[in-house]
C-alpha cells in the first residue's frame, strides 16, 4: 500500500509491496557530503533506513601510539591534525592537559591570547560547518559566502601564527608570540563587519522553504539519547542538555567574560543550525571582550607569554642567548624533552564539535606512558547507528551534516 | 642494582636520566576534602569493595575490583547523578603485573563533577560492558578492544572499529612496535596476493622520499644518462647537459652560461 508524502508522491502502477525487499547500499567512504572518510552501510526498505552501521578508521593515523613514542613538545603539531579545521583548540587542549599534569599557571596575557585564538578557531569551524552543510543540501551561495568570511579570519590567524590550516599556535605553558600589530585592527574590522554576514546567512536561510524541510524534524536526537551516547557541544545543547565547559567548568579566563550559552529543546537539524548561528554571535561577544583584556595588560604592562618553570619551560629566547644556564636547560628540554611528575589527568575542553578531552598517564619519563584523545566526533559518529534507522535516505546528507563530524578526529 | 625494564617492551625509551633523579608526583588529596565526592564515595563504598580512592587534579578517582565495573557504573548513574561516560580506555601494565588498567570517565552535568573509576583486569580475564547503561560505551569498548585488546563480555557488536577486520594485534599494547609488526608490513600482499607473492613484490617503501641511484627505473641521472632499465654502472661517460633549442631556451634570455662568475672570496 502507498503512503504518499511530499517526498514521495503517489505511483500509479508501482506496486511497493514485495516482501523482503531489503536494499544494502554503501554510503562512503568517498562519498563528498560525508564530510572525510565515513563509510556507512545503509539497509534500506525502499528509501526508509532499517539500519545504519557507520564504519570509520579509514584516516586512523595511530595518535595515540605516537603520543606514547614522542616528547610532549613534539606531539603538540600531531594535535593539528586531528580536528584540521579547528587547530589551536587541540592544540590548547593538550596544553592546558600537560599543565594541569605540572601545575603550570600561564601568564595572563598568554591567557587572553589564547582565548583570542580559541573564539577564532570557534567562528573558523562553525563558518565552515555552515559552508558545507549549505553546501550538501544544495545551497551553493551560503556556501561561498561563508568560505569568503573564513579566509578573512585565516588571514588573521595567518598573521599570528604563519599557518592557516595547522596553526600549532599554542605551547605548553603559554604561546609563543605576542599578537602583530595589526591583529586587534583586523579582528575588529571584521567582528564590526560579521553580524552583517550572519544576517545574510539567516536570509538565506531561516525561512527558506527547502532548508526548512531538509533541517526541521530531521534527525531528532532525544535529551536521554544525546546524554547516553556522550554527545556534547552543539549535538548536546541542541538537545536541552545545558552544558557549555566554558561556563560550567571554566578554564582560562572564561569565568571573567559575559557570554550567555544558547540551548534548544528541538534536538533537530533546525535546532543545531541555530545554535551554531547563536554560538558565532556569542564568540565575537567573547572576541570583542578579550581584545579590552588585551589591551589592560598592555596598560598593566604584563607581558610575559609564556609562565616560567625552568624544570619544564624553557626560557625566554633573549635568555637563552644571553645566558649559560638556560642555554643548558634550553638543550636538555629539546634533546630529553621535560619530564612532568608521576601522575594522571583528564581535561576536558570546549572545543567547537563538543568536549575535546586529553587523558594523560605520566610515569615520570619524557614520554607519555598513555595518552588517550577523547575526541567529541567519534561519539557523535557513533550516535548515527541509532539515530539513522527511520529516516530517509536524502536525511543521511543533512544528518551527517548537522553532526559536524570531523574525521581527523573520529579515527585519530 | 639495575632497573628492570620489559624486554620486549618497544615504546622509545628515555636516552638518558639521571641515576639520582626521583620522579615527583602528582599530589592526591583526601576524598574528604570534597563534599560532593565524599557522599558519591560513600554510596559506593556501602555496596562495593574500594581499594584506593583519591582526588586528583579536580577529579575523583576510585579503584574498584574489575568484577564491579557494571554495578559501579549503574549506582553512579542512577543514585549519584553521573549522567555521562566520556570516555573508556585501557592502560598496558602487561609486562609489570599482567594486568590492564580500565578506566571510566564519568561526567555529573548537575553536580559539575567528574569521577574516573579505575579497575585492573587480568589478561586472560574480560570486563563486563556499560553498553546497557551508557550507549556510548558500545564504541568506546570496541576502541578499546581494538587498540589495547581488552575483552568484554556482553557487547552487541564486539569489532574492531578502527583496523582492519583481519588485523593482527593490538597497536596500543606496548610490545606493538611504532612501525607495526611484521603482519602489518605484508597486510596489503597477504591479503591481495597471499603470502606467497611476498617475495615477488618485496617490502613495501616505507621512506617515500627515498632516492635510489642505481634504480634506473624511476630515477634518471642528469649528466650521466641510461635509457630507462638499463644497468647503470659506476664507469658511465658523462652526458653533458644540452638544451635541445639552438642558443639555449627561447625564455632565458639574460643567462649566458659563459659569462657567469664562481664566487669563491666570500668577503669579495
Amino acid at each position: 500500500m502507498q503512503q504518499p508524502n511530499r517526498l514521495r508522491p503517489f505511483f500509479e502502477n508501482i506496486s511497493f509491496d514485495r516482501k523482503d525487499n531489503e536494499m544494502v547500499i554503501n554510503f562512503g567512504p568517498q562519498h563528498p557530503s560525508a564530510h572525510g572518510q565515513l563509510r556507512l552501510v545503509l539497509h534500506m526498505q525502499q528509501e526508509q533506513i532499517t539500519k545504519a552501521h557507520p564504519d570509520v578508521g579509514y584516516l586512523h593515523r595511530g595518535m595515540e601510539k605516537m603520543a606514547e613514542n614522542m616528547i610532549y613538545n613534539e606531539f603538540l603539531p600531531t594535535t593539528d591534525r586531528m580536528d584540521y579545521i579547528a587547530s589551536s583548540s587541540n592544540n590548547y587542549g593538550f596544553a592546558l592537559a600537560v599543565e594541569k599534569l605540572i601545575g603550570l599557571e600561564v601568564p595572563r596575557r598568554a591567557k587572553v591570547i589564547r582565548m583570542m585564538l580559541l573564539e577564532i578557531n570557534r567562528l573558523m569551524s562553525h563558518l565552515f560547518w555552515l559552508a558545507t552543510t549549505a553546501l550538501d543540501i544544495g545551497a551553493m551561495t551560503v556556501f561561498l559566502y561563508a568560505f569568503r568570511e573564513r579566509e578573512y579570519l585565516m588571514d588573521i590567524v595567518e598573521d599570528y601564527c604563519g599557518a592557516r590550516l595547522t596553526h600549532s599556535s599554542i605551547r605548553i605553558g603559554g604561546v609563543p608570540l605576542d599578537i602583530p600589530d595589526n591583529f586587534i585592527h583586523d579582528l575588529k574590522e571584521f567582528l564590526d563587519k560579521f553580524p552583517q554576514d550572519l544576517k545574510d546567512y539567516e536570509d538565506l536561510l531561516d525561512t527558506n522553504r527547502i532548508w526548512k524541510m531538509r533541517m526541521e524534524d530531521v534527525g531528532v536526537i532525544s535529551k536521554e539519547m544525546a546524554e547516553s551516547w556522550g554527545c556534547s557541544g552543539v549535538m548536546a545543547r541542541a538537545s536541552g542538555l545545558n552544558w557549555d565547559i566554558r561556563k560550567e567548568e571554566p578554564y582560562e579566563l572564561y569565568d571573567e567574560i559575559e557570554f550567555d550559552v544558547p540551548v534548544s529543546d528541538k534536538g533537530d537539524n533546525y535546532a543545531r543550525y541555530k545554535l551554531y548561528m547563536a554560538e558565532m554571535r556569542e564568540s565575537s561577544k567573547i572576541l570583542y571582550q578579550t581584545m579590552d583584556m588585551y589591551k589592560k595588560t598592555q596598560e598593566n604592562n604584563q607581558t610575559a607569554l609564556m609562565a616560567h618553570a625552568p624544570q619544564y619551560i624553557s626560557a625566554p629566547k633573549l635568555d637563552i642567548m644571553t645566558q649559560n644556564y638556560a642555554l643548558m636547560q634550553h638543550f636538555v628540554l629539546v634533546t630529553q624533552g621535560m619530564r612532568p611528575p608521576v601522575g594522571e589527568v583528564y581535561v576536558p575542553t570546549e572545543s567547537p564539535k563538543g568536549e575535546l578531552g586529553f587523558f594523560i598517564n605520566s610515569q615520570g619519563g619524557p614520554y607519555p606512558y598513555r595518552l588517550k584523545l577523547r575526541a567529541p566526533s567519534f561519539w557523535h559518529t557513533g550516535i548515527l547507528q541509532d539515530l539513522l534507522p527511520g529516516s530517509m535516505i536524502p536525511d543521511v546528507v543533512a544528518i551527517i551534516g548537522t553532526t559536524n563530524i570531523v574525521f581527523g578526529e573520529v579515527d585519530r | 642494582m639495575r632497573k628492570y625494564v620489559p624486554k620486549d617492551d618497544v615504546q622509545k625509551k628515555p636516552y638518558y636520566t639521571d641515576r639520582y633523579w626521583v620522579a615527583p608526583q602528582v599530589a592526591k588529596f583526601d576524598v574528604e576534602s570534597d563534599e560532593i565526592f565524599a557522599a558519591d564515595l560513600a554510596a559506593i563504598k556501602a555496596k562495593f569493595d574500594v581499594i584506593e580512592a583519591y582526588i586528583q587534579v579536580e577529579q575523583m578517582v576510585v579503584i574498584i575490583n574489575a568484577t564491579d565495573n557494571f554495578k559501579v557504573a549503574k549506582l553512579l548513574k542512577e543514585e549519584c547523578a553521573y549522567n555521562q561516560l566520556s570516555e573508556v580506555g585501557a592502560i598496558d601494565w602487561i609486562a609489570k603485573q599482567n594486568q590492564y588498567e580500565i578506566f571510566y570517565q564519568f561526567l555529573s552535568m548537575s553536580k559539575r563533577k567528574r569521577i574516573r573509576v579505575k579497575c585492573f583486569l587480568d589478561v586472560d580475564q574480560a570486563v563486563e560492558s556499560l553498553n546497557p547503561l551508557f550507549r556510548s560505551a558500545d564504541w568506546a569498548e570496541r576502541e578499546m578492544f581494538d587498540m589495547s585488546g581488552v575483552k568484554v563480555n556482553n557487547h552487541p557488536y564486539m569489532k574492531r572499529i578502527l583496523m582492519p577486520e583481519d588485523w593482527v594485534g593490538h597497536p596500543l599494547l606496548k610490545t606493538y612496535p611504532l612501525q607495526g609488526d611484521e603482519a602489518a608490513a605484508w597486510y596489503e600482499v597477504d591479503r591481495i596476493y597471499g603470502k606467497e607473492a611476498r617475495d615477488v613484490i618485496g617490502p613495501e617503501n616505507r621512506e617515500p622520499a627515498k632516492v635510489d641511484r642505481y634504480d634506473t627505473e624511476r630515477f634518471g641521472r642528469l649528466g650521466h644518462e641510461v635509457p630507462r632499465g638499463a644497468e647503470f654502472k659506476e664507469d658511465q661517460p658523462e652526458t653533458p647537459l644540452a638544451y635541445q633549442e639552438d642558443g639555449g631556451v627561447f625564455i632565458v634570455k639574460k643567462f649566458h652560461a659563459d659569462d657567469t662568475v664562481e664566487i669563491t672570496d666570500r668577503k669579495r
